[in-house]
């Protein structure tokens, strides 16, 4: 990998990054102490996935940023996440269908990724893509249990979906980074992943008892550094720490 | 989520070894009484595999009839097997 993939990689990285950091809101708040602990766990695995691609593209970017460098010193416009994952946990089953989507393209993004010719990134999909598969098994099986449960439940999880939906056409953008990374093989084109993601998509709606998706107008720009007013807002309790005590170890 | 059952949770720490009671966890159904057993006992890499079983499906004495059930066994010693001498090469048994 050359320096002018630090941004791709910034891309892969922020969505765990992100995603982790919204999960751990639930932390003392989730419905009962078992999912409290299964949304952690979920949150720490994007934790560390996101430390070990971000410490990747500090090397890589060749300026002597850390993973915590990366974390905590950059302001929203330089994050390269997807709209989708910054977007507020709001009620269990929103936060359940925004990891059911994320997981429904992370699996076959980090499937082709621990293919890929260069082996340092190759070795950290390994690692996560055992991780992500019980992500996408997690959020399956509530999907279902929402989908199916009560009309409360069926309702709330229908509302999540209409909220979602809009946002995956952003976590498929394809940005100039990625593409130049695509056609030198080290990874596929979000383009080519979509199939596989729209497999898995219809079967968990079907489980859930949930009709296919309408057309949404969809809203790009998280991979150029545009995102939703929700994450400055996020960043701002996640950095305030690091950036008030910017020496400070533990 | 009040209305959930409660589930006994076994863990196997190590191939060859029992699985041992590890506690008890709230869920819906046995699908995700699993996935929070591991999710709450195995964080730390203490299982290889896990059971679950409904609480109300395990029959349990009573404490109460302790007297009748348990103490009986306190006078006879000799069911305890240490009136032999072990050969030295099973002295690990």
């Amino acid at each position: 990998m050359q320096p002018n993939h630090f941004e791709a990689l910034l891309e892969v990285a922020d969505d765990s990054l992100i995603l982790g950091q919204r999960l751990c809101e639930w932390c003392g708040h989730a419905p009962t102490i078992e999912v409290d602990l299964s949304l952690s766990n979920l949150a720490l695995d994007l934790i560390g996935q996101a430390t070990l691609l971000l410490d990747y593209a500090g090397e890589l970017e060749g300026k002597g940023r850390t993973a915590d460098r990366l974390a905590f010193h950059r302001d929203a416009e330089a994050f390269r996440n997807s709209m989708l994952l910054e977007q507020p946990n709001s009620d269990f089953a929103r936060t359940v269908m925004r990891h059911f989507l994320f997981a429904a393209y992370a699996n076959p993004l980090f499937e082709a990724l621990a293919r890929s010719p260069d082996a340092r990134l190759a070795e950290i999909a390994a690692k996560s893509i055992k991780e992500l598969r019980y992500h996408l098994e997690y959020a399956t099986d509530w999907l279902e249990r929402l989908g199916q449960g009560t009309d409360e439940s069926h309702r709330r999880i229908a509302n999540a979906f209409d909220w979602n939906w809009r946002f995956v056409d952003d976590l498929f953008f394809d940005s100039i980074s990625w593409k130049s990374g695509a056609e030198i093989g080290l990874w596929p084109l979000r383009a080519d992943l979509r199939p596989a993601f729209d497999d898995t998509l219809s079967a968990g709606l079907a489980l859930a008892g949930l009709a296919e998706p309408k057309p949404a107008w969809p809203i790009v720009g998280g991979r150029m550094g545009k995102h939703s007013e929700h994450l400055s807002s996020m960043l701002t309790v996640m950095q305030v720490l690091p950036r008030a005590h910017p020496e400070a170890t533990w | 989520m009040k209305d959930w059952p409660l589930w006994e949770v076994f863990v196997r720490a190590r191939g060859g070894l029992d699985h041992r009671h590890a506690g008890s966890v709230h869920a819906p159904d046995m699908e995700m009484a699993l996935r929070h057993a591991r999710d709450t006992y195995t964080r730390r890499m203490e299982g290889v595999s896990i059971w679950v079983v409904r609480s109300t499906d395990i029959v349990a004495s009573d404490p109460a009839r302790g007297e009748a059930l348990f103490e009986p066994a306190a006078s006879k010693i000799y069911r305890h097997p240490t009136f032999y001498e072990l050969p030295e090469a099973v002295n690990h048994m």
